[in-house]
């Protein structure tokens, strides 16, 4: 019966979405515990879920469901194998990590604990569906529930960068939507199993064939954020609440990634690849591009969220480049990096609202020697930076290794120098902050123009035992132990993870066996 | 180049959606105003269900109600999926709308111009 499983981790969170709506009727505050139990409880699903699939249970490594009983290829299926587990994992960790840590900085309204939810089910549906539309339809969830998400601001700039992102992500999906429409003209089905024995048929070599699958990679590198069509990402992260930030940061350019994954390797299949050469060398020499760009405009910005998007820009142009290597090293390096990139990026977002609501510090000059104050968050976020850079041990040694060792398998020695050199550069960016975070001292003479709190030479750590005690005067506001408890727990996961090489190629094994006969 | 010229003059449709598409993602890019942006957005997915409409059908087809003998249908996937894809059309653009009133009561203006001078982006 596991796979009941499926329908019921997309249905549970969108189906609860409305309780914090309606219950806040009544009650003012009922959005935060409906958002929690929902969220705890696909969690419990979702580890039943990795657990029905991994080797260790006896049953298939692979569910799939018929939405309302009607058979593929007419009906909706759900499929949930190793790839798509580890991404819901990943989504319902992160969502309950994102939402311990909103409990006491908000946003505090029930609309945002609906929309939370409804992203939560969308991101779910995305990585679950087997069903081409019916994945447009939960990207276009994703899509309107983060753009209502990231407006949910006070400030005025936010909703200029939702509609920013609105206009380029609803391009995005609509790209997609042509993509499918001719894959759709040229094999009369919308499933993924289907399409892809009917594609073959088609031939490989079609111009529709083709043609659909360059409207549906641009769209994605859209939604991803790859250079040169990242320009929404950057607005949206800055501008978002930090909680948003960190939760859209980690979760929705994944999600896009995934299906592309998806997509790519389960319906296009590697010959599509191997029969199209000259889309192969487009698609890595965009993402080069992108891996480079993308650490030279961070290294350019002064605004720590800012550098932190266009680092994401970045590391998504490497797993772009995993996808077009066609190895299968490369691409167990980018599910493996997709997971690393979303639980670091989670911390170093959620690391820096702390050091926001705590200090007032924005950019990173404002970072000066915030260390010796915050030290557990600055040691945290310093953990998570290095994991970016792939110092070992960290779960980011283990993706770029993989997507490197990949690169070079095939023979692709411009991907592997290309990853050298973003490494070098996000070592630049975050050596950068973290020497200011560390060794800079803080600018405390004059002390008026100066941050909140810096000019009362910090007597009050705010970040550290006692929190609940500390008082918000000096400028210093007091910042709840569970949000640093939350940090320090993704950070130890990011550091943990080093050792779960095996337990990702358990589960990777038998998709990838099929991805690559 | 007659292949060119065969399809235009033979695929309506096509032509159409082509040209409705290229000209609302045109007046998204290039108009200032927001409202028109929305509208050019609009357009630019009308574009595409037209694709699809199109694409399911078929001379002399019926309507798909199966009968012993009857037929041939034209396909009534490609109708479904434009219809759920109006819905989510519907509420990009109320979202896009909503997030535009907002920018004018904070701003006080409807084009991007204006606001990317406001707001200070690159």
């Amino acid at each position: 019966m596991s796979d009941a499983l499926l329908p019921l981790l997309i249905a549970t969170p969108l189906l609860a979405a409305i309780l914090p709506l309606l219950l806040g009727l009544r009650f003012d505050h009922a959005g935060w515990p409906v958002a929690m139990a929902t969220s705890l409880t696909v969690a419990g699903l979702a580890g039943w879920l990795a657990w029905a699939v991994s080797p260790a249970s006896s049953g298939s490594q692979r569910f799939v469901h018929d939405l309302a009983g009607y058979p593929a290829p007419y009906g909706i299926e759900l499929v949930g194998d190793g790839l798509s587990a580890i991404l819901v994992v990943l989504i319902c960790v992160v969502a309950v990590a994102v939402l311990s840590y909103a409990r006491t900085t908000g946003p505090d309204s029930n609309a945002f604990y609906s929309g939370f939810l409804l992203l939560t089910g969308g991101l779910l549906g995305m990585a679950l569906t087997g069903d081409l539309f019916n994945l447009f339809v939960f990207l276009e969830i994703v899509g309107l529930v983060s753009y209502a998400l990231i407006a949910s601001s006070d400030d005025g700039r936010a909703a200029y960068g939702a509609l920013k992102y609105l206009f380029l992500g609803t391009t995005g999906a609509s790209l997609y939507l042509i993509g499918v429409g001719y894959a759709f003209v040229a094999t009369g089905t919308l499933n993924m199993g289907d399409m892809a024995t009917e594609l073959a048929a088609v031939g490989y070599s079609d111009p529709l064939v083709q043609a659909a699958f360059g409207f549906i990679l641009i769209g994605f590198m859209l939604k991803i954020a790859i250079f040169p069509l990242h320009t929404w990402q950057p607005d949206a992260y800055t501008y978002a609440p930090d909680t948003v930030s960190a939760f859209i940061a980690a979760l929705v350019s994944t999600t896009a990634a995934y299906a592309l994954i998806r997509i790519a390797y389960d319906v296009f299949t590697v010959e599509f690849f191997a029969a199209n050469p000259l889309l192969t060398d487009a698609v890595l020499l965009i993402a080069s591009i992108s891996i480079v760009v993308g650490s030279l405009l961070a290294l350019l910005q002064s605004d720590l969220k800012r550098v932190f998007a266009y680092s994401s820009v970045a590391q998504f142009g490497m797993i772009l480049a995993a996808i077009g290597l066609q190895s299968e090293t490369a691409l167990f390096g980018a599910v493996i990096h997709l997971v690393g990139h979303g639980l670091m990026k989670a911390t170093l977002f959620m690391g820096a609202g702390v050091l926001a609501s705590a200090y007032g510090a924005r950019t990173v000059a404002d970072y000066a020697g915030l260390a010796k104050r915050a030290p557990i968050t600055s040691g945290m976020m310093a953990v998570a930076g290095l994991a970016l850079v792939g110092i070992p041990p960290s779960v980011g040694t283990l993706g770029k290794w993989f997507i490197a060792l990949g690169a070079i398998e095939t023979g692709s020695w411009g991907v592997a120098a290309v990853i050298f050199i973003s490494t070098l550069l996000t070592l630049l960016y975050i050596g950068r902050l973290l020497e200011t975070l560390y060794f800079t001292q803080p600018a405390t003479a004059g002390g008026d123009t100066d941050v909140a709190g810096d000019a009362n030479g910090g007597s009050i750590v705010a970040d550290g035992g006692d929190t609940q005690d500390s008082t918000s005067s000096d400028g210093v506001a007091a910042i709840a132990t569970e949000r640093i408890v939350v940090v320090v727990v993704l950070a130890v996961s990011t550091v943990a993870l080093f050792g779960a090489a095996g337990l990702f190629a358990e589960l990777l094994d038998p998709v990838f066996g099929r991805f690559f006969q | 180049m007659t292949d060119i010229i065969g399809v235009a003059t033979t695929r309506h449709a096509y032509v159409l959606f082509v040209l409705l598409s290229a000209i609302g993602l045109y007046m998204m890019i290039a108009n200032e105003n927001l409202v028109k942006k929305i509208i050019g957005l609009n357009m630019f997915q009308t574009g595409i269900f037209l694709f699809f409409v199109t694409s399911a059908y078929r001379i002399g087809g019926s309507a798909p109600i199966v009968e012993d003998g009857a037929g041939p249908y034209v396909s009534p996937l490609p109708q479904v999926i434009v219809l759920t894809a109006i819905v989510v059309g519907i509420s990009l653009t109320a979202v896009g709308l909503a997030l535009t009133i907002r920018l004018y009561t904070e701003y006080g203006t409807l084009r991007a111009d204006a606001l990317r001078e406001v707001i200070g982006d690159e």
